[in-house]
C-alpha cells in the first residue's frame, strides 16, 4: 500500500515537472519578442543591425530611453495616446453598458432584429470604412482632432455584446427587487447591474483600452500634424529616408508597452474573475 | 396596512391565456396563502399584484386605490423573493436601507429604520455582513428586514422558503408568522407546499391552471374541500379518493368501490343512492378493525409520532395514519374501516363536492 503509493506520487510528481516545463516553454516563446525588443532597445543601432545576432548586447546602453524620448517629442507623443485610448475607453464602456443593458433587458419592438444588424457590423473588415469614416470626419472639420480620432472608434459593437451576455446572466430577481425597492432603470443599472459586472467592464475596458493605445492607422490618417502625434505614429518618426534608429524604435515601444502592462496587472483580478464566472467557477 | 382587492383579473401571453379572470379579496391585516401546483399562475398573480407583471384585464385594488398601471415602488408594497434577491455588493445594511436612500430620506432616518427592522429580526451582529457570507436563513431574514424597512402597506412573499433545508424551513414559519402578528400588516404568500399553508394561512387561497378552486380557512378547506382537487392537494399524505357507487346494504349506506369493497357513509349519503361518486376520506378517519374491509399491507412507514400504512384494497391503495405503533408486516392481511361522518363525496364527472343533508 505504501510502496504503491510513493509510486503515485513520484509519478504525479514527473507529470507535474513535464506539465510544468511544456507551458514554461510555451511561455518562453511568447516572451521572447518582448525581450528582443527590449535587448535590441540597449544596444546601438549598428549593433542592432550586426550579423551575427547577439542576443545580449556587447554595452548596454540604458540612456537610449532617454535619448529616445528627448529625440522626439514623446511627452506629447504619450499624452496624446493617453487622452484618446481613456476618452475612447470611456465612451465605449458608458455606451457598451447603455446598449448592452437595452438589448439584455428591455423589451421594445425590433430588439432583436436590430441586435442582429448591430452584430452584422462585426463582419464589415474594419478596413472597409477606413475612407468613408475619414470623408466624414473631413466634412466635419475634425481631421488633426482628437475628437476626429476618438468618436469614429469608441462606439463599437463588441463591448455592447460582450456586455448584454454578461448582463443576461444576472438574476432578473436582483432587478424586480430593485424595482419594488423604487429604483428607476437607470438607478437599476449604475447602482445595481454595473457594479455587478465590473469583471466584464474591467474586461472591456482593458481591451479597448490597449487597441486604441496600439492603433496605428486612424490615428495615422486623422492626425495631419506631428504635434498631434499618438505613439505608435511617434515611433515612425525614428524612421526616415536615410536611415532608421531601431535602437530608438524599440526603447519607444518599451515605453509605450508600460502603461497596458501596469493596467493588465492592476485589472488581472477583474479578468481573472470575469473568465472564472464565464466558466462557471464563481469567481468573486 | 391596506386591502387588496383583485377583480376578474386574466393575464396572457400573446394568445396564451394563464389566468382567467381571478377574484379574491384580502382583508385588512390578513395573512392569505396562495397555494397550488407548479404552473397554477399562483406566482404571476403575486408579481401583478406588485406591479412585475401587467394585467391584461380586470383591476387589483391595494388601500381602495386602483393599482393596475402603477409602478411597483407606487404600490406601496414590499416583495421577498424565492433567490432572496439580495444585491450580492452591498452589505446587509445597505441591502435593508437602500429602497430608503432611494426615497431620499436623511441619513439618520435610514439609520434608524434598519436597526429598528434589524432588531425584530436579531440581525443586529450581520449588518455589516455581505450576502455571500450568510447563511440561508439569515440570507432569508434579511430579505425581510428588507421589506419590513420600508414599511409597506402589503408584505408579498413568493416562495421565500423554497431554498431552506426542511428544519429551517419550519424555524422560519414560525418566524414569519410572529412578524405578521407583530406588525399586523396585510400578507399575500405563495407557496407550493401545502403545510406551509395549513401553518400560517388566515385564508388559503388553493389554485389550479390559472382558476382559483377554493377559497377558506386552512381547517375548511381540510375539512371540507370544494372539490377531488382540493381534496387531493390540501393534506400530507393526501386524502384517499375511492371510486364506486352508493348503495343500501343491510339498511346502511355503504360506497360499493369498483373492486367490490363496501365503505361505510353516513346516512346523509342517503341522497345519493344509486350514483358513481369519488369518495374522499383522509387518512387519519380510517382505522383499523376486525371484520372490516380486508387489505394487504404493501409499504409501512413509521415517523416517530405516527405510522403511514399503506393498504391495498383491490386496485385501491389506500394510506392509512395510525396514531399507534404498527406491529404488521408487509405483505400481511389488515382489516380498515372508515368512519363514515368524516367522508367526503364527490361528483366523478365535475369533481365538485356532493352535499351531504341529513336524512
Amino acid at each position: 500500500m505504501t510502496t504503491r503509493s510513493k509510486a503515485a506520487a513520484r509519478r504525479a510528481l514527473v507529470l507535474d515537472i513535464l506539465n510544468h516545463g511544456a507551458l514554461a516553454l510555451v511561455a518562453l516563446l511568447f516572451l521572447f519578442p518582448f525581450f528582443w525588443m527590449v535587448s535590441n532597445a540597449v544596444r546601438s543601432n549598428a549593433e542592432v543591425l550586426a550579423i551575427p545576432v547577439r542576443l545580449l548586447p556587447s554595452v548596454f546602453e540604458w540612456d537610449n530611453f532617454a535619448k529616445a524620448w528627448t529625440e522626439q517629442p514623446f511627452g506629447r507623443f504619450f499624452f496624446n495616446s493617453f487622452v484618446i485610448a481613456t476618452s475612447v475607453t470611456a465612451i465605449t464602456v458608458v455606451v457598451s453598458c447603455l446598449s448592452g443593458y437595452a438589448f439584455a433587458r428591455l423589451r421594445f419592438p425590433g430588439r432583436d432584429l436590430l441586435l442582429m444588424g448591430y452584430l452584422g457590423t462585426l463582419m464589415v473588415p474594419g478596413i472597409m470604412l477606413i475612407i468613408p469614416l475619414y470623408l466624414i470626419i473631413n466634412s466635419l472639420g475634425m481631421v488633426n482632432t482628437f475628437q476626429g480620432v476618438i468618436l469614429p472608434v469608441a462606439f463599437g459593437t463588441f463591448g455592447s455584446f460582450l456586455l448584454r451576455q454578461f448582463f443576461l446572466s444576472i438574476p432578473n430577481e436582483l432587478e424586480e427587487a430593485a424595482r419594488v425597492d423604487g429604483a428607476s432603470r437607470l438607478r437599476i443599472l449604475v447602482s445595481i447591474i454595473v457594479p455587478l459586472s465590473m469583471p466584464a467592464i474591467g474586461l472591456l475596458s482593458l481591451f479597448t483600452f490597449i487597441a486604441q493605445w496600439n492603433n496605428f492607422l486612424w490615428p495615422l490618417i486623422v492626425m495631419t500634424g506631428a504635434e498631434n502625434a499618438t505613439l505608435p505614429v511617434g515611433l515612425t518618426l525614428f524612421q526616415t529616408q536615410q536611415s532608421t534608429a531601431w535602437n530608438y524604435i524599440m526603447a519607444g515601444a518599451t515605453l509605450s508597452m508600460l502603461p497596458g502592462i501596469i493596467l493588465a496587472i492592476l485589472l488581472q483580478k477583474l479578468i481573472y474573475n470575469s473568465i472564472a464566472l464565464n466558466a462557471g467557477l464563481g469567481g468573486r | 396596512m391596506a386591502s387588496v382587492t383583485i377583480r376578474n383579473a386574466v393575464k396572457s401571453y400573446g394568445t396564451m391565456e394563464v389566468l382567467h379572470g381571478v377574484s379574491l379579496a384580502a382583508q385588512d391585516g390578513e395573512f392569505v396563502v396562495l397555494v397550488g401546483p407548479s404552473g397554477c399562475g399562483k406566482s404571476t398573480l403575486l408579481r401583478m399584484i406588485a406591479g412585475l407583471e401587467s394585467i391584461t384585464d380586470g383591476d387589483i385594488d391595494i388601500g381602495g386605490r386602483v393599482v393596475n398601471e402603477l409602478e411597483p415602488k407606487e404600490r406601496d408594497i414590499a416583495m421577498v423573493f424565492q433567490s432572496y434577491a439580495l444585491y450580492p455588493h452591498m452589505s446587509v445594511r445597505d441591502n435593508m436601507g437602500f429602497s430608503l436612500k432611494l426615497a431620499r430620506r436623511s441619513r439618520k432616518e435610514i439609520e434608524e429604520a434598519v436597526n429598528r427592522a434589524a432588531g425584530i429580526l436579531a440581525l443586529e451582529p450581520l449588518l455589516d455582513r455581505y450576502p455571500r457570507q450568510l447563511s440561508g436563513g439569515q440570507r432569508q431574514r434579511v430579505a425581510m428586514g428588507r421589506a419590513i424597512v420600508r414599511n409597506p402597506a402589503v408584505f408579498l412573499f413568493d416562495e421565500p422558503l423554497s431554498n431552506l433545508d426542511a428544519k429551517l424551513r419550519v424555524q422560519m414559519r414560525s418566524e414569519i408568522k410572529a412578524l405578521h402578528q407583530r406588525l399586523g400588516s396585510t400578507m399575500i404568500y405563495v407557496t407550493h407546499d401545502q403545510m406551509e399553508a395549513m401553518t400560517m394561512a388566515d385564508r388559503i387561497v388553493v389554485m389550479r391552471a390559472g382558476k382559483i378552486e377554493q377559497v377558506g380557512t386552512p381547517l375548511e378547506i381540510y375539512d371540507n374541500p370544494a372539490n377531488s382537487f382540493v381534496a387531493g392537494f390540501i393534506g400530507s399524505p393526501s386524502m384517499n379518493l375511492i371510486e364506486g357507487t352508493v348503495m343500501e346494504k343491510d339498511g346502511t349506506v355503504v360506497l360499493r368501490d369498483d373492486g367490490g369493497a363496501d365503505w361505510s357513509l353516513a346516512e346523509a349519503a342517503r341522497a345519493h343512492l344509486g350514483r358513481s361518486v369519488t369518495m374522499g376520506i383522509r387518512p387519519e378517519q380510517i382505522v383499523t378493525r376486525d371484520g372490516a374491509i380486508r387489505g394487504t399491507v404493501v409499504n409501512v412507514e413509521p415517523t416517530g409520532a405516527e405510522t403511514h400504512v399503506q393498504v391495498q384494497v383491490g386496485a385501491n391503495s389506500i394510506v392509512v395514519v395510525l396514531r399507534d405503533r404498527f406491529a404488521g408486516a408487509v405483505g400481511s392481511s389488515i382489516g380498515i374501516a372508515s368512519l363514515p361522518e368524516r367522508v367526503n363525496l364527490f361528483c366523478r364527472e365535475t369533481g365538485a363536492r356532493l352535499a351531504l343533508s341529513p336524512g
